[in-house]
C-alpha cells in the first residue's frame, strides 16, 4: 500500500499496484483484489477485457510514446508514468501530451525514482499524485511542492504566461 | 537593459530559499551526492579541483555598474578577491565555500542577478552579439528576444532534465556573426522576410565538444511571435528523442545527425502544429514591452570628433594602435564602442580582480551610461563611449591592463580555465596561452599578422571553443601526462567552420615553437589581402603539417 502524495501535499494511502511487464511468455498477473496498473500497450492489447473498469489502469515507462492511446485516456481512472532514473526528463513531456494534448482529465501519477525535488516539476507538467521512492522524507513534500508561487511560462497548470499576466 | 519587476523579484528570492533549502538537506546528508548534483550543477555550483566553483549568469552579457560592485564585494567577502570571465559571457568565483552559496546567491538577488541554469542539462544562458543595440547593421536589436528566452527558460518544468546541456545564441548582424550561432544547440539568426516582417532562421544542432558540428538550418523563416511555441517544439522532440544512453552521444546535434536535418524538421514542424497557437505565442504588446527595456540610452547629438582623434593618434602611436585595434565603431556619430581586453600576459584570459570590477564600474558610470558588456572572447566592452573622451579613457585604462591593443590578435587567446581548476580538464590551458603570448610580444608583428582566432580548451568539452579557432589547442592526457593536439582553418563567424586536426600532439613547451612554425607558413604563403584563415583556406592544411613535423 503506497503512501501517496497529493498535488497540495497532503499524503494518503490507496491500493493501487502497479504491475511490471511481464517477462517474454509470462502473462500478467494480476493480484486479485487490488486495483492495478498494468503497461499501457498490454491494456490496449487487452482494451475489450480491460475497458471500463474502474480497477484497472495503465503505466508507462519513460521511453513509450503517450500516442498510443490517444482518443482512450479517458476510459482510465489512473495512468501512471515511471521515472527509471531521476535525471530521465521524458516523463514530463509525457505527462504534458497526456493532459494538454490528449486531454486526460483523470488522476496522473508519478512513480519510480521520484524524489523531493523535482515535485514541483511534475505539478507544472500535470501530474497530481506522486509515489515518493521509499527513502526520501515524505513530511518535507509539502514544502517541496510549494517553493514557487508563480512561474514564467505556461505548461499544464496555467496557460497564462508571465508575459500576458503582466499588466502592460 | 533590463530590470527586474516584482514577479522577477518574487521569483528569484524563492530560488534563494529553494537553494538554501537544498543545500542544508544536502550538507545533513539527506540527498545523495549524486542527487544533489543536478540541483547545484542547475544553480551553477561545481565542485572543482580545488574548491566548489560557482558560475553566476550574466545574461547575454549585460551588466550594470551596481552589479560590478556587488560582484567584486562578493569576491571580496567570500572568496581570494578575483574573479573569471568565462567563454558563455559568465563570471565564475573559484573558491567560494559550499555553505556560503545561498548567501552569495542572496546578494546578486539584491542586483538583480542569479546564478540559474548555468550548468547542467538544462537551457543554459542565451548568448549573443556583444555589439548588441550599437550597431548599424543589425536587423534588429536581439536581446529583447534573449530576455523572452531567458524566462522562458527558466526553471521550465519539462526540460530541466534534458538528455544534455543546451545552449541557445541569437545573433542580428547580416554581415558578421559574433555569437558563433552556429555551433550551439540553437542558433538563431535575426532576418527579415520578403515582406518586411522580422523573424528567425534556426539553425539546430550545433555544437562543439567530442562531435564538432556546424548547425544545419531547419526553418529558414520563423515569424518572432512564434519564436517560444518553436523553441518549446524543438526542446520537446529532444526531450523525447534524444539519446539518453551515452552521455557523448546525448547533445540535440546527435539527434538532428541521425534524423537528418529534414527528418529532424518534421518531427518538429508536426510537434509544433499542435502547439503553435497555444498562449505561449508571442503577442506584439509582449515583444513591444520586452523591447521597453532595451531602448538607446540618452545620447547627445554629436559630430564624429575625425579631426580631434587624428591629432592625438599623430602625437601618441599607443593611442593610434589601441584606437585602431580595440575600438569599433558605432551606429551614432561621435559614439564609439570599446574593448577592454582582459588578455594582458600573465594574467590567465578573463580574470579580473575586485579592484579590476569596480574600476570597471567607474569607467562604465564616468564613460558608457553606467553598462558593460561581457563577450565570449573573455573580454568586456563599453559600448557607447563619446570619441571626444575616449583619450582619457585610454589613459585610465592603461593602469588598469585593459589597454592591451591586441583585440582579435594571436594573443587575443580564448582560454578555458584548464587544469589549474577544472576537474574536468585532461590538461591545463592557461600556461598554454602565457607561453604563447610571451613569445608573441611585439604588437607590430601581431597587427602584422592580422586577426587570428586562436583558441584553447583543456578538455574535450571544448569551453575555450578549440575547433572554430583559426588556430585550435586541445589539450589531451596521455598515460597521465599533458599533450596538445592543434587545430588548423576554425571559424565561429559566418561561414561557421570545424577546424581541421594537424597531425600527432606536442608537448606543452613545444608549443610556442609550433604557433611560431605555422604562423611563418601563413607569412611565406600569404598575398597582401590574405588573412591566417584566407592563406588557409586557399593552401590548405598541408604546407603547415610538412613545416611543423619537418
Amino acid at each position: 500500500m503506497p503512501d501517496v502524495i497529493a498535488a497540495d501535499g497532503t499524503i494518503r494511502n490507496d491500493n493501487w499496484v502497479l504491475v511490471a511487464r511481464p517477462a517474454d511468455g509470462d502473462s500478467l498477473d494480476i493480484p486479485a483484489g487490488q486495483s492495478a496498473l498494468i503497461p499501457a500497450d498490454l491494456w490496449l492489447a487487452g482494451h475489450e477485457h480491460f475497458a471500463g473498469r474502474d480497477d484497472i489502469g495503465v503505466w508507462f515507462d519513460s521511453h513509450d510514446e503517450p500516442e498510443l492511446l490517444a482518443g482512450k485516456v479517458n476510459e482510465l481512472p489512473l495512468i501512471a508514468v515511471n521515472f527509471p532514473r531521476f535525471v530521465d526528463g521524458r516523463g514530463y513531456s509525457i505527462a504534458r501530451l497526456l493532459r494538454e494534448r490528449f486531454g486526460y482529465s483523470g488522476e496522473l501519477r508519478a512513480v519510480g525514482d521520484v524524489l523531493l525535488d523535482q515535485l514541483q516539476f511534475m505539478k507544472r507538467c500535470g501530474f497530481d499524485s506522486y509515489v515518493l521512492r521509499a527513502d526520501k522524507d515524505i513530511t518535507k513534500a509539502a514544502r517541496c511542492l510549494n517553493f514557487f508561487s508563480q512561474a514564467y511560462q505556461a505548461a499544464t497548470d496555467t496557460d497564462q504566461p508571465l508575459f500576458r499576466r503582466r499588466a502592460s | 537593459m533590463y530590470v527586474y519587476d516584482e514577479h522577477d523579484r518574487q521569483i528569484a528570492a524563492e530560488r534563494v530559499a529553494q537553494f538554501r533549502d537544498q543545500t542544508e538537506r544536502a550538507l545533513a546528508g539527506e540527498l545523495a551526492e549524486e542527487e544533489f548534483l543536478p540541483l547545484r550543477l542547475q544553480n551553477g555550483l561545481y565542485v572543482q579541483r580545488l574548491a566548489p566553483m560557482l558560475r553566476i549568469c550574466v545574461p547575454y552579457g549585460m551588466l550594470r555598474s551596481d552589479q560590478l560592485r556587488r560582484l567584486a564585494r562578493i569576491t571580496r567577502d567570500y572568496d581570494k578577491g578575483y574573479a573569471h570571465f568565462t567563454t558563455r559571457t559568465n563570471i565564475q568565483l573559484n573558491w567560494p565555500n559550499l555553505e556560503d552559496v545561498p548567501d552569495i546567491l542572496a546578494e546578486l538577488a539584491e542586483v538583480e542577478m542569479h546564478a540559474n541554469q548555468t550548468s547542467g542539462n538544462c537551457i543554459r544562458n542565451t548568448t549573443t552579439d556583444q555589439f548588441s543595440g550599437v550597431q548599424a547593421d543589425e536587423i534588429a536589436d536581439p536581446r529583447p528576444y534573449c530576455e523572452i528566452i531567458r524566462q522562458w527558460s527558466t526553471f521550465h518544468p519539462e526540460f530541466a532534465f534534458l538528455p544534455r546541456k543546451f545552449k541557445v545564441a541569437v545573433n542580428a548582424s547580416e554581415q558578421t556573426d559574433r555569437a558563433a550561432i552556429q555551433v550551439h544547440d540553437i542558433g538563431l539568426q535575426l532576418v527579415r522576410n520578403d515582406q518586411g516582417e522580422l523573424g528567425f532562421r534556426v539553425h539546430v544542432g550545433g555544437g562543439l565538444g567530442r562531435t564538432p558540428m556546424v548547425a544545419p538550418v531547419i526553418r529558414e523563416f520563423l515569424p518572432e511571435l512564434d519564436l517560444l511555441t518553436y523553441l518549446e517544439a524543438v526542446l520537446r522532440v529532444y526531450n523525447r528523442y534524444g539519446r539518453r544512453d551515452n552521455k557523448f552521444k546525448a547533445r540535440i546535434k546527435i539527434l538532428v545527425k541521425a534524423l537528418t536535418p529534414e527528418g529532424f524538421a518534421e518531427k518538429v514542424e508536426a510537434e509544433w502544429e499542435h502547439i503553435r497557437t497555444s498562449p505561449t505565442r508571442l503577442t506584439p504588446e509582449a515583444i513591444g514591452k520586452f523591447q521597453g527595456y532595451f531602448t538607446e540610452p540618452a545620447y547627445q547629438t554629436l559630430e564624429n570628433a575625425t579631426d580631434e582623434l587624428s591629432k592625438q593618434r599623430f602625437e601618441n602611436r599607443e593611442f593610434d594602435k589601441w584606437l585602431t585595434y580595440n575600438v569599433g565603431e558605432h551606429k551614432k556619430p561621435g559614439y564609439a564602442c570599446v574593448t577592454l581586453t582582459l588578455k594582458k600576459t600573465g594574467t590567465p584570459p578573463g580574470d579580473v580582480t575586485d579592484y579590476q570590477l569596480e574600476q570597471i564600474a567607474e569607467l562604465a558610470d564616468q564613460f558608457s551610461f553606467g553598462e558593460v558588456r561581457a563577450t565570449h572572447e573573455q573580454n568586456v566592452v563599453l559600448a557607447d563611449v563619446r570619441q571626444d573622451q575616449l583619450f582619457e579613457l585610454w589613459q585610465r585604462m592603461i593602469p588598469l591592463g585593459f589597454a592591451t591593443a591586441n583585440l582579435n590578435t594571436l594573443t587575443d587567446v580564448i582560454c578555458c580555465p584548464g587544469g589549474d581548476f577544472c576537474a574536468l580538464a585532461n590538461a591545463k590551458s592557461i600556461p598554454v596561452a602565457e607561453a604563447i603570448q610571451r613569445r608573441f610580444d611585439d604588437l607590430d608583428y601581431l597587427y602584422d599578422l592580422g586577426p587570428i582566432d586562436l583558441n584553447i580548451s583543456g578538455c574535450m568539452n571544448a569551453c575555450g571553443h578549440h575547433h572554430v579557432g583559426n588556430i585550435g589547442v586541445l589539450g589531451v592526457d596521455k598515460k597521465g601526462e599533458e599533450f596538445y593536439q592543434v587545430s588548423l582553418g576554425g571559424d565561429s563567424h559566418h561561414n561557421a567552420t570545424i577546424g581541421k586536426i594537424l597531425g600527432p600532439s606536442f608537448a606543452r613547451d613545444q608549443m610556442p615553437q609550433v604557433i611560431a612554425k605555422l604562423i611563418d607558413v601563413y607569412v611565406e604563403k600569404r598575398t597582401e589581402e590574405e588573412t591566417f584563415l584566407d592563406t588557409y583556406r586557399r593552401v590548405g592544411l598541408e604546407p603547415f603539417k610538412e613545416r611543423v613535423y619537418a
